[in-house]
């Protein structure tokens, strides 16, 4: 074996791999509901290719490779239990359609079908983000529990015990019925958000609940897209990530200092995302259904056209955040809302609706109190914003986002 | 749940302690938000930042015979800058708080739960 063709085979097998790594794993587990046993097979199958490949050169159809190796891992281990289960011709049956799969694009993709089974309301919602990301994506253990701040162990318990939950309570692989599907999709979309983590983004400074996973999560969002063309809160979603991922470069100065999103320079905003968010976005309002991501898009989407007219809406993005409450009230909708009103009204009328929240829910919520002292600042309110700046200062976890916030507090004179 | 907070902080870290005025500011005014903001949640049982290790001794018994060594017990890059006791309601919310630590983002927070049966073998009763 020389080395080069090693490399090359290594290289298809991690090709491979990523491509079709959840379309085989929902091909495997939607027949035996044992998604642990999926992704057994399937990483023996990619530990053989690793052998395989190097000396009798990469297949035509990699996938078809990968697959017809795990299935056939998976009915031999059937046959090992035989002795205590009869499931075999069952087996065999149910994966009678993976015979001869000589094209891949003739394989069925299944995943969206994966999809809603890790969103199952059958399974715990904190689990549904990690599922997804690990059978989807084939992320392991490690690196999903350090993007959800807990210990790999934990994680790995965690994701095993939820695996077995699908397979003994029997949750089905399957497209529920039409009137289930709205909120079957939403625990989807809900679960892929929290892996791109929540994006509350203005001139206060506010902290991101970064998850570090934004890659992850649009290429779920646009798995989800092509298998869900017609949902509009599917093109919501993938339009809202793009919209702040185009935004990346621009969060952070040359110095590494955050940048608030109104005082970034549109020209380091990432053009294609942003093109790319806008075609989503118009897609799902063809549909005429708004609904939650679609509105949060839409509002990004004001933010976006700086770019071109040099200004921001202010009354747009106030009106988009009334809506929002409106469909979708939560605290981060609700502080978002006054922290528009305050742009296109008064920093008055927005503390106004910052002293209508109820006080025990805004304890640990960071982003209330970026705001609230950017708006006593404002008034000239001074003991109060600084106050109020100590309280973001200490929620703060970005720690660029603490160095802006100091600066901001210390500019206040005493 | 009790939680200790364990902050670890490079050597240059201790420096800015008492650095500049501007690099002082930021530091301790950092401390100071994270501070309050424990405060203000109500879950701040105790704790202390600790002098620089250097200041530190340690202290061995081997062989009927003290051994006094100076210097801190590790012999670590990042030391042991301070710790808090937490009261809160899992290991979650404790992950939550230790993330927001300043040290966090420059050094590195271990959470400890506090051992409750043992606290309760030693001393005849669980922690406050």
């Amino acid at each position: 074996m020389n080395t080069r063709s090693d490399d090359l085979a290594h290289r298809a097998v991690e090709a491979v791999a990523r491509q079709s790594y959840g379309r085989l794993v929902a091909l495997l587990s939607a027949r035996t509901r044992d998604v642990a046993a999926a992704e057994d097979a399937l990483a023996d199958a990619l530990m053989s290719a690793l052998t395989t490949w190097p000396r009798d050169g990469i297949p035509k159809n990699p996938q078809g490779w990968l697959m017809t190796a795990a299935r056939n891992r998976l009915l031999d281990q059937a046959r090992h239990r035989q002795v205590r289960d009869q499931s075999v011709p069952t087996l065999e049956l149910m994966m009678s359609d993976l015979y001869e799969t000589k094209d891949p694009d003739a394989l069925p993709d299944e995943r969206l079908k994966l999809l809603l089974v890790c969103a199952h309301p059958a399974i715990d919602p904190d689990m549904h983000t990690p599922l997804m990301l690990q059978t989807v994506l084939g992320l392991d253990a490690v690196a999903i529990a350090r993007a959800f701040l807990i210990s790999p162990k934990t994680m790995g318990q965690r994701l095993v015990r939820a695996k077995n939950k699908i397979r003994q309570a029997r949750i089905a692989f399957e497209i529920p019925a039409a009137d289930q599907i709205p909120q079957r999709l939403e625990a989807v979309l809900d679960a892929i958000y929290a892996a791109y983590g929540s994006s509350w983004e203005d001139a206060a400074g506010t902290d991101r609940k970064a998850v570090g996973l934004a890659e992850e999560a649009i290429w779920l969002a646009r798995v989800l897209r092509d298998q869900m063309p017609e949902d509009p809160e599917v093109h919501g979603l993938l339009a809202l990530m793009l919209h702040c991922e185009a935004r990346r470069p621009a969060r952070r100065g040359a110095d590494g200092k955050f940048v608030p999103l109104s005082e970034q320079n549109p020209r380091e905003w990432l053009v294609p995302l942003i093109d790319e968010a806008e075609r989503e976005l118009l897609a799902a309002a063809r549909h005429a259904r708004p609904g939650r991501f679609q509105i949060e898009a839409a509002i990004q989407s004001v933010h976006a056209e700086r770019a071109h007219s040099g200004r921001t809406d202010w009354g747009a993005i106030a009106r988009f955040y009334d809506l929002l409450v409106d469909v979708a009230p939560s605290l981060g909708a609700t502080v978002g809302r006054a922290a528009a009103h305050a742009e296109s009204e008064s920093a008055k009328a927005g503390l106004t609706m910052l002293d209508a929240i109820d006080s025990d829910a805004v304890t640990a919520y960071q982003p209330y109190w970026a705001v609230r002292a950017h708006l006593l600042s404002e008034l000239k309110r001074l003991t109060e914003a600084k106050d109020a700046f100590e309280r973001a200062i200490g929620l703060s976890e970005d720690d660029a986002v603490r160095t802006f916030l100091l600066e901001r507090r210390q500019k206040i004179p005493s | 749940m009790l939680y200790a907070i364990l902050i670890y902080e490079r050597p240059h870290d201790f420096d800015r302690r008492e650095g500049e005025a501007e690099e002082e500011a930021a530091y301790t005014g950092a401390w100071q938000a994270w501070h309050q903001a424990l405060l203000k949640a109500d879950v701040f049982v105790g704790g202390s930042p600790l002098e620089r290790p250097e200041t530190g001794t340690t202290v061995r018994q081997r062989d009927s015979k003290r051994l006094i060594q100076d210097g801190p017990y590790a012999n670590t890059k990042e030391q042991l800058g301070g710790f808090t006791l937490l009261e809160l309601p899992s290991l979650d919310a404790a992950l939550e708080w230790a993330a927001r630590c300043p040290a966090a983002a420059y050094g590195a927070v271990e959470v400890r739960p506090i051992a409750g049966e043992v606290h309760k073998r030693v001393t005849g009763e669980y922690p406050k």
